[in-house]
């Protein structure tokens, strides 16, 4: 475990202090190990499949409202109910009230963080909509990407200042550990159901999609609000 | 240590994380694609297997190594720690060289944190399938775990500096606008992939708490400003260090024709 090696280096050289509790790390090691052991065997099992096997029944079906429904309604679904999300917003609305945003009530602060989240989760479904329409359309991605940080960069330069690291920090909390398979298999699939699609060049992308919205996103809520 | 009532309660939150996702997937599995799920019971062992595997993960991580991560972030961005007991707040002169060991921490910790990260493993594991082998797993996590690092450490000495974020930013999407050309093609979308997955389950608690912690023991900067944006540099860095692997790993083949890409790269 490079973490505990990491750790116990700092503790007992660098501060001097003892390893506190050493039974309830061992039990802690030993729990990890097996619950990403199990977790791997899991993915393998469960979610690479269904991703896929959705992916490939849509393409099948042919109908290409229901794939960008069902890729809107995964992107929000996944994002709405992140606690890392939740998290961050509880702190933006705190900052909010500081700067004399919002009004220092419990009912506005929580109205502005379920804001926030609606728009960060807006902004994933949107993501994964653009980047299954690529994935159908074969565009290049990096002309995307690059063109998105370009934009984000120009609205970061006429955005208030607090809203910036919260915007920032949106696009990296939304991806988490379940979404992440499930999305990779959703891309895959897809690519790889579309004739004269690469798995490799077209399969993946998508969680790109799903960092960089939601900066561009939250950089607008700030400039509107 | 109630070691079950941990793992239940994280068991109930996993689940309420999990539930709008299932419906999404079966609303849409039986409402709009109206087929069975070939093989239904291995699909939901397997999700069965995902959950309960994040809910043990999840408990070791907390009974064994956030609070330990977290109180050592803590207490290496202590001005005691730094500057001796004996050293009064506002006399002593700040200096970026003083916070060497946060640096090294920054470093070890971020590279470290990625490497057990469920996320990462994931996306490793699918682009060695799709690629055929040809993308090794362990390398594209040492390459991505390298990235977080580096990127780390960048964001701690940019809040002790005070620099402004936009500009380590700009600079940062420079170079990979510029690799993107020297890259080869198929490695791209991965690459933008590797730095939204880095940041999840393992890294986002650690990399805050040493943002901050560090940023409320400098006297002028403040937690909510400069602690957030690591997370910022924890995305940027692993596309550039992937696509560097990629670079490599390219270069290598050409050079001994059809030997296998290296494990390991070095920057």
């Amino acid at each position: 475990m490079p973490i505990l090696a990491v750790i116990g280096f700092f503790q007992l050289l660098v501060l001097r202090a003892p390893l506190p509790d050493a039974v309830g790390v061992l039990a802690g090691l030993v729990l990890v190990v097996f619950g990403l052991t199990l977790f791997v065997y899991g993915l393998e099992l469960g979610l690479f499949p269904i991703g896929e096997s959705m992916a490939y029944a849509f393409a099948r079906k042919g109908s290409l409202a229901w794939l960008l429904g069902f890729a809107f309604a995964l992107g929000f679904a996944t994002t709405i109910a992140e606690p890392a999300l939740i998290a961050v917003a509880g702190e933006a609305a705190r900052t909010a009230v500081q700067e004399g945003t919002i009004p220092d009530t419990l009912d506005a602060r929580a109205f502005y963080a379920l804001e926030l989240r609606a728009v960060v989760a807006l902004a994933v479904g949107t993501a994964i909509v653009l980047g299954v329409v690529r994935i159908l359309k074969g565009w290049p991605l990096h002309y995307l990407i690059i063109g998105g940080y370009v934009l984000a960069l120009c609205m970061t330069s006429f955005a208030p200042d607090e809203i910036i690291g919260i915007a920032y920090d949106a696009g990296g909390v939304t991806t988490s550990t379940i979404t992440v398979p499930l999305v990779t298999a959703l891309g895959v699939g897809l690519a790889s159901s579309i004739r004269g699609r690469n798995p490799a060049l077209d399969g993946f992308g998508l969680i790109a999609f799903a960092s960089l919205t939601p900066m561009i996103f939250v950089l607008a809520f700030g400039m509107v609000v | 240590m109630d070691i079950i009532g941990a793992l239940l309660d994280t068991l109930r939150n996993t689940l309420l994380d999990v539930a709008p996702i299932a419906a999404v997937i079966f609303g849409f599995q039986f409402l709009v694609i109206r087929r069975r799920i070939p093989n239904m019971a291995r699909f939901l062992v397997g999700f069965l297997c995902v959950i309960l595997g994040l809910c043990f993960f999840l408990v070791g991580l907390e009974l064994a190594l956030f609070p330990l991560g977290r109180a050592m972030a803590e207490q290496l961005t202590h001005v005691e720690f730094l500057y001796g007991a004996d050293a009064a707040l506002d006399a002593v002169t700040y200096h970026w060289s003083h916070y060497y060991w946060v640096y090294l921490f920054a470093l070890a910790i971020g590279f470290s944190a990625v490497l057990v990260e469920p996320a990462v493993i994931a996306v490793a594991i699918k682009a060695n399938e799709v690629s055929g082998g040809a993308i090794n797993v362990l390398g594209l996590r040492l390459a991505i775990a390298l990235g977080v690092g580096v990127g780390i450490t960048i964001g701690t000495f940019r809040i002790v500096t005070g620099g402004e974020l936009l500009y380590y930013i700009i600079a940062g999407y420079a170079v990979v606008v510029v690799q993107t050309f020297f890259t080869p093609r198929q490695m791209i979308p991965i690459a933008y992939d590797s730095g939204g997955v880095s940041t999840s389950t393992v890294t986002v608690p650690l990399v805050a708490a040493l943002g901050l912690g560090l940023a409320s023991s400098i006297p002028g900067r403040s937690p909510l400003l400069d602690g957030f944006g690591l997370i910022a540099f924890a995305v940027l860095f692993p596309i550039i260090t992937v696509m560097t692997y990629a670079q490599l790993a390219r270069a290598w083949e050409r050079r001994s024709d059809r030997t296998r890409p290296p494990d390991r790269e070095e920057s």
